[in-house]
């Protein structure tokens, strides 16, 4: 049996065009996502969920003038996408007016680049997904531990068109393997892998990384909460790159002057060994070359050299600044520089430090000094005299997440994409962990 | 639902067929979910969206494990074909399992059922909707130093049949209703937002939009932006020990976190342990354990007529109840279904819900409600020499047990000989989940009781929200470690 359910360019186009054909809007854009999606969740060692779904929706957005409405529907009949396009022109007609509003987008030119559709990843079968888990499962045994986590792969069509002429399709396939192994006196270790292709995640080593750190990580002992030199590994990195794409990145959180980028444009704001930018056609993301509106993504480099360099713009915002849309209606793929250190060289480095795997639950606890706070999780361990001396409990941070970058020291070689955002490991001078907890 | 589609019929030859391939148990839910949303952003209407998914999601244990598929697509040929690949998936689990899912009994119900409403939101006029939001945003903006607004509203309805291979069929129909706005204040690096009657758009209920009408959304314009203004010039927080006072939509915040989400069983027996993490509530403090004062009364209520997280049945059939959760400080139960349940030797009290048809049931909190005590809140203020009286939500975060929390709030007053005084900024408060709820020493009487609705509880892979309630009213708590960011 195939899970490749994928209805192809010319089969969404056939559906948009009999939105486009009954829509009277002065502008109509269409947009269709559907795709296949299957999810294995493990713990305990026992595969306990175990899914497979499919779906088709339309999104159509109607414009009169600067009345702007729109509305989404996955029942996809003739009749059905009609009753859409009614429902959605007349919520249009009695909206009112939004004077920042200029116009959907034009066609803009292909993107340089865009494959990320692996076959195997498509056709992946229940016992496949399941022979996967038991071989990560099998690793975890060997340090007596159990484990935890899912697979998840996705296949997906992604099609934009528009009355102005925008018409892009791209079809893709994701697959991500994540674990927290759980071992018998107090270990947690934490692995995780993304790619498009599933063979490219080998789930014994996903599990043996796993498995590893939760050996490392037993019987951990306390630690005081206070200052100290960290090594954050790429996995807490990412998370911090996440949160400065959420304190905004993005052009409207800036335009309103509730974004760390606002009024910073050409400051110094991290240290200048700091470069971040987002790029939807890096193959280190997961590759997503048109915006919601059919846009093309541009790279975008928010942070050069520890300067603020510019901020993502959809067609709205562009609009609102008499710019061009950078193609970020939707979604972002940051990515931070690697540097040139090993995470051995960070450690021999270290006098006396703690070395972060991963946070959990992490939140801004204020907006504009993108101060996070959250736990650390799966694998922390205390560093003295440029060794790993052993496990500490978890610990609550509160830092700015700008102030970390500004105390870089180290940079690590290898860059790991994780939920969406991919970044090295990283050492800094100070790290503030605000208290502690009982594991 | 769907015109003529004979939804009985459809379910039985889902089931049957599920059956037929070597189920010893199935179920079907089909889900028909519309939803609205109108926010309007400093003064503009930014988005107006209407939203409907349709769909079937059929779940069958097989060989003692658990297959799940689904699809929007509602011929007979896809109720077979899904359901063989549910029983297919099932069949692939049952290759890596260490021990075989066992169901505790349930009661077998048919039946019919909707929500109380008066207003179906869905018929109430466009027009309508935007003039109430504009016209709160305008009161909002009288105050020049307000330089944003959000104002919206939100609305759902869902049509659900649920029905089992042990002959349940159940059909219901929920309606939910939210509203609200927020102000910020900009001034230099000053950042601050104060919103009504809660953050995440609002407060939302079980209601229809006669819930919307009862908020009074214009008058409390003046007084919303008028506390986020004075945030501009207020100190920071003092650090350090604090008794503190919280206000009813950050106290149903601190129960959800500290205390609704680690009473999942679920949870307890590790299955989210990758992703959300697992719960200090172990089995062996059931009956025992002293997780609050004796102040700290705690129930599960999924009977709660208004309350966002009630409803008749849950997804696997059985009736909304009523549970002591915390009695006199001692943790008393859990949320459970009928798998977890059954490793307790309990039934289940019915809390599994799905977000939408193509998602699995997992244990959701239903309403999580604090009690009432006997205080009034002025009489609680002036008992109160001197402390901290802290409202709004801003920022959450807890340990992956449940035990380590912080939390930023929106705005604190101090209080001063028992009285409220003046505005701080950034306050943030943590604790030890135990420790914090064995330090309260007063909870308010049922004057001032209500049940919030959160419409933004994340948990499962994928993402699942669900639609929960917590009925508070305000408490206080002795020696809290506060902050405040500068």
């Amino acid at each position: 049996m195939s899970n490749y359910r994928l209805m192809g360019e010319e089969s969404l186009k056939a559906l948009a065009q009999v939105a486009l054909g009954h829509s009277c809007a002065e502008q109509t854009e269409v947009g269709i996502q559907g795709g296949y999606w299957a999810l294995t969740r493990f713990a305990n060692s026992t595969i306990h969920q175990n899914m497979g779904s499919e779906n088709v929706e339309m999104h159509v957005r109607a414009v009169f003038g600067k009345k702007v409405a729109s509305a989404s529907t996955n029942i996809l009949s003739e009749e059905g996408i009609r009753a859409l396009v009614d429902r959605v022109v007349e919520m249009a007609r009695l909206q009112d007016p939004n004077p920042d509003f200029v116009s959907l987008p034009e066609p803009t030119e292909q993107p340089r680049f865009a494959e990320a559709f692996s076959q195997a990843t498509a056709e992946s079968a229940p016992e496949e997904r399941a022979q996967a888990v038991k071989a990560l499962v099998e690793e975890s045994d060997k340090v007596d531990a159990t484990a935890a986590g899912s697979l998840f792969l996705r296949t997906y069509e992604r099609a934009v068109f528009n009355s102005l002429g925008v018409n892009t399709y791209f079809k893709g396939t994701a697959a991500s393997l994540t674990t927290v192994v759980t071992g018998p006196d107090g270990g947690f270790g934490y692995a995780s892998r993304t790619r498009s292709d599933v063979r490219d995640i080998d789930p014994r080593a996903v599990g043996k990384e796993a498995a590893e750190r939760a050996y490392n990580s037993r019987n951990p002992v306390d630690l005081e909460p206070g200052e100290y030199e960290t090594i954050l590994m790429p996995y807490a990195v990412a998370t911090m790159v996440g949160a400065l794409g959420w304190a905004g990145v993005h052009a409207l959180p800036y335009q309103e002057n509730r974004s760390f980028m606002s009024g910073k444009l050409g400051q110094k704001i991290v240290s200048e060994k700091i470069n971040i930018w987002d790029d939807a056609l890096d193959p280190r993301t997961l590759i997503s070359p048109y915006d919601r509106e059919g846009v093309a993504k541009q790279r975008v480099d928010i942070i050069k050299d520890g300067v603020a360099s510019a901020v993502l713009q959809s067609s709205y915002t562009a609009h609102r600044e008499g710019k061009k849309s950078t193609g970020h209606a939707s979604g972002s793929n940051l990515i931070m520089a690697a540097g040139d250190a090993s995470v051995e060289d960070m450690i021999a480095s270290t006098k006396r430090g703690v070395l972060v795997t991963r946070f959990h639950y992490t939140n801004l606890a204020h907006l504009m000094t993108v101060t996070l706070t959250g736990m650390t999780r799966d694998g922390t361990f205390l560093i003295e005299d440029g060794k790993i001396v052993g496990p500490v409990k978890n610990l609550r941070i509160t830092q700015s997440v700008l102030e970390a970058l500004s105390n870089v020291e180290m940079i690590g070689r290898d860059v790991v994409m994780e939920e969406g955002v991919s970044a090295p490991a990283i050492k800094v001078s100070k790290f503030r962990f605000s208290s502690a907890t009982e594991f | 639902m769907l015109g003529s589609f004979d939804a009985r019929s459809f379910c039985e030859k889902a089931l049957d067929e599920a059956k037929a391939r070597g189920a010893q148990y199935a179920d079907i839910r089909i889900v028909n979910r519309d939803n609205e949303a109108i926010v309007l952003r400093t003064g503009k209407v930014e988005h107006l969206d209407r939203s409907s998914s349709n769909g079937f999601g059929v779940r069958v244990l097989v060989d003692g494990a658990w297959g799940f598929s689904s699809s929007p697509k509602f011929t007979i040929e896809d109720a077979m074909r899904v359901t063989d690949e549910a029983v297919r998936i099932a069949r692939a689990s049952a290759m890596v399992k260490r021990k075989d899912v066992k169901l505790a009994p349930a009661h077998v119900f048919e039946g019919k059922f909707i929500s109380d409403f008066d207003i179906d939101p869905f018929d109430v006029a466009l027009d309508e909707k935007i003039g109430l939001l504009r016209d709160a945003d305008e009161a909002l903006r009288q105050n020049d130093k307000i330089k944003l607004t959000d104002c919206s509203m939100r609305f759902w309805k869902f049509d659900q049949v649920f029905a089992s291979s042990e002959g349940a069929y159940i059909e219901q129909t929920k309606v939910e209703t939210g509203a609200g706005f927020s102000a910020t204040a900009i001034e230099g690096s000053e950042v601050h937002t104060r919103s009504y009657p809660s953050s995440f758009g609002g407060d939302y209920a079980a209601a229809g939009y006669e819930f919307v009408e009862s908020m009074n959304l214009v008058s409390h314009a003046e007084q919303t932006a008028k506390e986020a203004v004075e945030l501009l010039s207020a100190p920071p927080c003092p650090n350090g020990d604090q008794t503190l006072i919280l206000e009813g939509s950050m106290l149903a915040l601190q129960v959800h976190e500290s205390c609704g989400h680690p009473i999942e069983l679920d949870r307890v027996f590790g299955t989210e342990s990758s992703y959300a993490g697992t719960s200090f509530l172990t089995p062996e403090k059931l009956g025992s354990f002293k997780y609050g004062s004796e102040n700290v009364n705690i129930t599960a209520d999924a009977t709660l007529t208004h309350g966002l997280g009630g409803f008749a049945f849950d997804d696997e059939g059985v009736p909304g109840q009523c549970v002591d959760i915390v009695k006199d400080g001692i943790f008393t139960g859990y949320l459970t279904s009928r798998e977890t349940a059954s490793e307790l030797g309990q039934k289940s009290m019915g809390s599994m819900r799905a977000d939408g048809w193509n998602r699995i049931p997992l244990i959701r909190m239903t309403n999580i409600n604090l009690m009432p005590g006997d205080w009034d809140i002025d009489e609680l203020i002036a008992d109160t020499p001197d402390g901290i009286y802290a409202a709004g939500i801003k920022s959450w975060s807890i340990d992956d047990k449940r035990l380590n929390f912080h939390f930023a709030t929106e705005i604190a007053w101090e209080i001063k000989d028992g009285e409220r005084g003046r505005v701080f900024k950034n306050p943030m408060y943590s604790g030890i989940t135990p420790e914090f709820w064995g330090n309260c020493d007063a909870v308010c009487n049922d004057e001032q009781w209500r049940i919030w609705g959160v419409p933004n509880c994340g948990k499962g892979e994928p993402p699942q929200s669900a639609h929960v309630g917590h009925g508070v009213s305000p408490a206080r708590f002795r020696s809290v470690r506060m902050e405040g960011a500068k």
